[in-house]
């Protein structure tokens, strides 16, 4: 199907069953639950598994690949967005040339630094392109701010000199859409206690997730994508096999980040500002946590360890002492206090930590990040395993 | 003229004299073996063929042309496949992977970007490995992880690796070492196989003397960086100043 395996065909096919339904698998629980918070199915956050979804494809596709790990790029994603929300303030509220310029824009500027930074490999390489996109945060952030707007980032405003669609908006900042489907609209779906949100970005990030997932995996099953493994592998036989690692490798940095910057660009029309924190080093090294989490060199791995990430990210640093403490009401008031006091420096701002552990915990007990534990679990109930060396072709697939 | 042609060659690390002098001329189409004890430079020699070592002086010509100044890859393009002394493959890779990557080499130049293509719809290049994986016997290991395999292994597939780009010179760096005796005269029934069948030169070292005086058609012994002499492997036998070479290492 669509030159896939049959593998890759299936595995393409049960991710996109899982974005369509993923309003309903994320609200697991009826409003007004105690549960109710850990329901993930609002459109803001399943825009954000998606969007970051698609950052992490794109980041494995040179770290997975060949094992060149970027520290710097976010710069690519926020430069998308920079470029998008320019779209939106002189062009058009449509949501494609906006996206468009922020792949190209972001394609230019990997170009140039992945150019410079490839001279060199290891940690050289990954000093490097963190050097870049701290200069590109220090850029954004004061130096150009005409341009990105400084501290306060850039925003839509009602004077924007836009060509389609600049008269239209009297009064009002226009929302960015896709030919009359404005991004933000949603339809509600709702059964008994349960509440289901259906979301025009959402879908609209999704469809451009699963065809950079399936661009992913034909670059991955592609002569092209068995080089990058090389250049991972062995560098020395490379050269002397007549092949050139560095137009593999820059061309693979090229593609990562144009990745980003499509990111960034979806980033922006869901929400059109742009500011430079996006940029900030802490942002680069979440793809790296995202990557590495789900598991390096997989296909569906930084998709999983994005969505891990993302939901950590929202749902525990929701959890205040109060919530605590009606969870544990039922034990006696000493007990209940002590168990809280050791739970709140993991909750609210403390998610950080325990993303700490849980990353700790999936290194070193699966290195192959959740798709290694994926596989383990699916072993231990002892599905196939026996019959495997008939298509033993390639690296874990997914 | 033969198709390689070393002149006055000089390589020095340090204070070590690793190359002096060093002239080479190997004929077309023949089978030309260097062998010399140990630190003799023999190695040392090769990488300043494939552009892995610059020489500080002397000219290095391949087919008409210097190959001083170019990187490796262009140089493996100017038709030049080596075989390393310890086995470089690409060992995440399965044995056919690792046998497709020359072929693209051979095929599309140093770089190629066929991003969307399947790797399997090259039947072409598949066709090609797979034949020559069934010449050195591997066929049914193709999709075996390169890694895993024995030293042995590993060299017969870095030879095939080598062999499938159809190289005109073909430089072997003790190609045999760490086989197995039978999977030595396989190797040297291999390599006398392919000499027959295409237009191939090939350099070797090698400490086994059997595979050397089974295939070479001229010997260079090289002894402290300085080829001591040149000549047919029935000369070079009972050579005094051979014995004393490796004697002297020896003693
Ligand atoms: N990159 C290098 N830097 C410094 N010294 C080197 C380097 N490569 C080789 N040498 C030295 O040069 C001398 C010749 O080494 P070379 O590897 O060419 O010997 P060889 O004839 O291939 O020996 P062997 O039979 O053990 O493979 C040795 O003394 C070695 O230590
Ligand atoms: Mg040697």
């Amino acid at each position: 199907m669509f030159g896939l395996d049959k593998k890759d065909a299936s595995l393409l096919l049960i991710v996109a069953v899982l974005v369509a339904f993923a309003p309903f698998f994320l609200n697991p629980f009826p409003e007004g639950s105690g549960w109710a918070q850990f329901n993930a199915g609002y459109p803001d956050l399943m825009q954000r598994f998606v969007i970051f979804g698609i950052f992490a494809i794109g980041f494995n596709i040179l770290f997975g690949l060949t094992g060149y790990l970027s520290f710097g790029h976010a710069a690519f994603l926020g430069v998308g967005s920079y470029a998008a929300v320019w779209m939106f303030k002189l062009l058009s509220m449509n949501v494609i040339p906006a996206i468009a310029l922020a792949v190209i824009t972001a394609g230019a500027f990997a170009l140039i630094i992945g150019y410079v930074s490839l001279r060199r490999s290891g940690i050289y390489f990954s000093i490097l392109t963190l050097a870049f996109a701290q200069m590109s945060f220090a850029l954004a952030y004061s130096v150009l701010t005409p341009i990105t707007g400084g501290e306060t980032g850039l925003q839509l405003a009602l004077d924007d000199p836009r060509i389609f669609g600049g008269a239209a908006t009297e009064g009002n900042i226009p929302v960015p859409g896709f030919f009359g489907l404005e991004m933000r609209d949603s339809a509600q779906l709702v059964l008994g206690n349960w509440v289901f949100t259906f979301n025009v970005g959402y879908y609209f990030a999704a469809i451009i997730m699963l065809l950079s997932f399936y661009l992913s995996i034909r670059i991955f099953r592609s002569p092209f994508g068995m080089m990058l493994r090389a250049v991972k592998s062995n560098q020395q036989r490379l050269n002397y096999t007549g092949l050139n690692p560095r137009p593999y490798t820059l061309a693979a940095f090229v593609i990562s980040g144009m990745y980003a910057g499509l990111a960034g660009g979806l980033m922006a029309s869901m929400d059109p500002l742009a500011g430079a924190e996006r940029m900030f080093w802490t942002a680069s090294g979440e793809v790296v946590l995202m990557t590495i989490l789900g598991g390096v060199g997989t296909l569906i791995g930084p998709v999983l360890g994005a969505g891990m990430i993302k939901y950590m990210e929202n749902i525990i640093s929701k959890i205040n002492s109060d919530i605590l403490h009606s969870w544990f009401a039922f034990l006696p008031d000493g007990l209940e206090d002590l168990v809280v006091t050791l739970i709140y420096p993991f909750i609210g701002k403390g998610w950080h930590l325990t993303l700490g552990i849980v990353f700790m915990l999936v290194v070193i007990f699966l290195p192959g990040g959740l798709v290694q534990g994926g596989q383990k679990l699916a072993g231990l109930f002892g599905r196939k395993k026996a019959q495997e060396p008939k298509n033993a072709t390639t690296e874990p697939a997914e | 003229m033969g198709i390689l042609e070393v002149k006055d060659v000089n390589k020095r690390f340090g204070g070590l004299q690793a190359l002096g002098n060093v002239n080479l001329s190997v004929a077309e189409n023949t089978c030309h073996a260097i062998i010399g004890p140990n630190g003799a430079g023999k190695s040392t020699l090769l990488n300043c063929l494939v552009g892995k070592l610059i020489p500080d002086t002397g000219s290095v010509m391949f087919d008409g042309q210097s190959v001083l100044g170019r990187t490796p890859f262009e140089i493996n393009q100017m038709g030049i496949s080596r075989v390393f002394q310890t086995p470089e493959i690409f060992g995440d890779l399965t044995v056919m992977e690792n046998m497709l990557i020359p072929c693209f080499a051979k095929r599309d130049g140093s770089f190629a970007l066929h991003g969307i293509r399947s790797v399997f719809s090259e039947s072409g290049l598949r066709d090609q490995a797979e034949q020559m994986l069934e010449e050195v016997n591997m066929l049914d290991k193709r999709n075996m992880h390169s890694a895993s395999m024995s030293r042995g292994d590993k060299r017969r597939l870095e030879m095939a690796m080598c062999l499938v780009q159809n190289p005109k010179l073909l430089l072997l760096d003790e190609p045999t070492a760490g086989m197995a005796r039978a999977d030595t005269n396989n190797t040297i029934d291999l390599l006398k196989e392919i000499k027959e069948k295409r237009n191939i030169t090939i350099a070797i070292i090698e400490h086994d003397m059997h595979v050397v005086f089974s295939l070479a058609e001229r010997i260079t012994v090289l002894a402290q960086g300085t080829p001591l002499v040149e000549d047919t492997p029935e000369n070079i036998k009972g050579h005094p100043k051979v014995k004393e070479a490796y004697l002297g290492e020896a003693a």
